[in-house]
């Protein structure tokens, strides 16, 4: 009786890798879960770490080269004009924020639709994923001065340029979570006939969510990028604006005091999306 | 009662032009009868699966169920993956009544059925658990209440077990029976293990390597309800022995091989020209 076993389970050996039902954990996750220091401990004390890391290298960097404040202030003194400048910074902080925001936003209420279509129809896919891979492939800042010539100084530009520069993982991200229903999943529909709306809101839709929120995460970074550029190019306002003013002005700290609050504000929104991510889809990060 | 008749499936292939899965195959499966097909891997024994589903439809041939051939995906089967596919946002017990829902039917009336199929599988403690806080082998036993929730009149169930280790194999195994017991299904049961097949069935169809027919059919005349331990009987070890046999002669010369089934000495393994004659006395219509 043990001989056929044996033989069998050799035969089976590559196909029970293949289980659907855990399919979803990432790299990160495993690694995480491997971690030998306990969780917390781990999450907070690790980059706390690398920033005084990076403190120190900055500090030595000054030093050892003789860099001159207004080429590259030594850390307390940027963080000097940052506390010296908090509400101007703030005030454009909120600017920058409410722009990004509205683009990414936007990249959302339009990705999803279309990679719903994408994910549906075979004809449709092939009509839209060459454009879309072409629009990728044009340098946001290329355009960004003719958005200038089009939608005038104010605030359209940069929501369009956060819109386009989150848009593309969003749709991509979706529309490949999307097409990851487990084809056991389309039979059983099929048996039953469930019709399309009802497999899609049952099983589909809620199946593409952890693969949503990872496009959320990359296009919001990209979204404070875009509205950044756009506000490079022109603005009278925003902690873009803010950058290419101090700098402009040899204010170095102040250019970088208004980096330092670009990180915090993505950061911030990365942590928000990770948070939606995790009360929408809780059983993404379980074993 | 389920009827295949002279059934081929061919499946086009973009590269190789086409597969031919299946050629000629007959077969007959009584009311409340449980089989399970053995063959080697790739001879087409999922492709049976879902042409009795109606989820593919044979290139010549028919499937009949009671008479009536099958035309289009049929409400009243279950089907068992062989990974669970458990919706991880659902909960055991909302997993269990998702063929309910997809139906579109009301689940209120059908929850008493879903914790008692939960009872009797020893789930009864984890219906509001989520699949990622159970084992390998209680996530099968939640995909097979799930798949008689909706009280199906054909259990189809492709290697149901081939994921998990032999002993939760053998213990649900003998819980399947258990179930089945009560409930008298036509049970299609696909493994690629010898002793699983002899101990769940009533008979045992042996299909050859592509394309995929039938090389002869074992029946199983072990006593019920069938237990564990009956591995160790030597009509048990007899008829594994065959079986094994005849695996291992399939697809080497089709022609040949089956002369030499029929001629077999054995009368429990007889050729496809009769199969089906044996299990025709069912029950249930
Ligand atoms: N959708 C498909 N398109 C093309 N060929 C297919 C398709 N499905 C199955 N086949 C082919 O048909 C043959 C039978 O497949 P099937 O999945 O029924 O085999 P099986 O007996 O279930 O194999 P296994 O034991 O490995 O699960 C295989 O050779 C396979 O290559
Ligand atoms: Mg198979």
């Amino acid at each position: 009786m043990d001989v056929p076993r044996a033989t069998e389970d050799a035969v089976r050996g590559p196909v029970t890798g293949t289980s659907t039902g855990d399919a979803a954990e990432t790299p990160d996750q495993a690694r995480e879960r491997g971690f030998s220091l306990p969780a917390d401990l781990g999450r907070w004390t690790a980059p706390l770490v690398s920033a005084i890391l990076i403190v120190v290298l900055w500090q030595l960097l000054i030093v050892v080269a003789r860099l001159q404040p207004f080429v590259l202030p030594p850390p307390m003194t940027v963080w000097t004009a940052f506390q010296g400048n908090i509400t101007a910074l703030v005030a454009n902080a909120w600017v920058t924020l409410l722009e990004t925001l509205a683009g990414f936003f936007l990249s959302i209420a339009i990705a999803v639709p279309l990679a719903i279509l994408i994910s549906t129809s075979a004809p449709l896919r092939n009509g839209i994923y060459p454009f879309l891979l072409l629009g990728q492939s044009v340098p946001k800042q290329a355009i960004a001065p003719l958005l200038l010539l089009w939608l005038g100084y104010g605030d359209g530009p940069k929501v369009v340029l956060a819109f386009l520069t989150a848009f593309f993982p969003i749709v991509v991200n979706t529309a490949i979570g999307l097409q990851m229903t487990p084809p056991e999943m389309l039979d059983l529909g099929r048996l039953l006939s469930a019709s399309r709306w009802r497999l899609f809101a049952k099983v589909t839709f809620p199946a593409a969510m952890p693969y949503f929120f990872a496009g959320l995460k990359v296009a919001i970074s990209l979204a404070i990028v875009g509205a950044v550029i756009g506000e490079f190019i022109g603005a009278d306002r925003g902690l873009g604006q803010m950058i290419v003013v101090a700098t402009a002005n040899a204010q170095t700290p102040l250019a970088f005091a208004a980096i330092l609050m670009l990180s915090f504000l993505g950061i911030a929104l990365f942590g928000l999306i990770c948070l939606a991510e995790r009360i929408i889809c809780p059983w993404y990060n379980k074993g | 009662m389920i009827e295949l008749r002279a059934v081929s499936k061919v499946y086009p292939t973009r590269k190789k032009g086409a597969v031919t899965a299946l050629t000629d195959l007959d077969l007959r499966v009584a009311d409340g009868e449980f089989v399970t097909l053995v063959g080697p891997s790739g001879c087409g024994k999922s492709t049976v699966l879902k042409l009795v589903a109606g989820l593919l439809a044979p290139t010549t041939g028919q499937v009949l169920i009671d008479g009536r051939p099958v035309t289009g995906p049929r409400r009243e089967m279950g089907f068992v993956f062989q990974t669970p596919v458990l919706l991880p946002w659902r909960t055991v017990r909302e997993n269990v009544l998702l063929p309910i829902e997809m139906l579109g039917q009301p689940v209120g009336p059908v929850e008493r059925r879903a914790d008692d199929l939960l009872h009797q599988v020893g789930l009864a403690d984890f219906r509001k658990a989520h699949p990622w806080e159970l084992s390998g082998g209680m996530q099968q036993r939640v995909g097979i209440c799930r798949a008689l929730i909706h009280d199906p009149a054909v259990l189809l169930m492709d290697e149901p077990f081939a994921a998990l280790d032999a002993m939760t194999r053998e213990a649900l195994g003998i819980e399947l029976l258990r179930i089945w017991e009560e409930q008298r299904k036509i049970v299609l049961f696909v493994t690629h293990s010898i002793p699983e097949a002899v101990l769940l069935a009533d008979r045992v169809v042996v299909m050859t390597s592509r394309p995929g027919r039938i090389a002869g059919i074992a029946e199983i005349d072990l006593p019920r309800p069938r237990e564990i331990d009956q591995e160790y009987d030597d009509r048990f070890k007899n008829a594994a022995r065959r079986i094994r046999r005849l695996v291992e002669g399939g697809g080497v010369d089709e022609g040949q091989r089956l002369d030499a089934v029929a001629s077999s000495p054995s009368h429990v393994i007889r050729p496809p020209s009769l199969v089906g004659d044996g299990g025709a006395a069912g029950g249930r219509s």
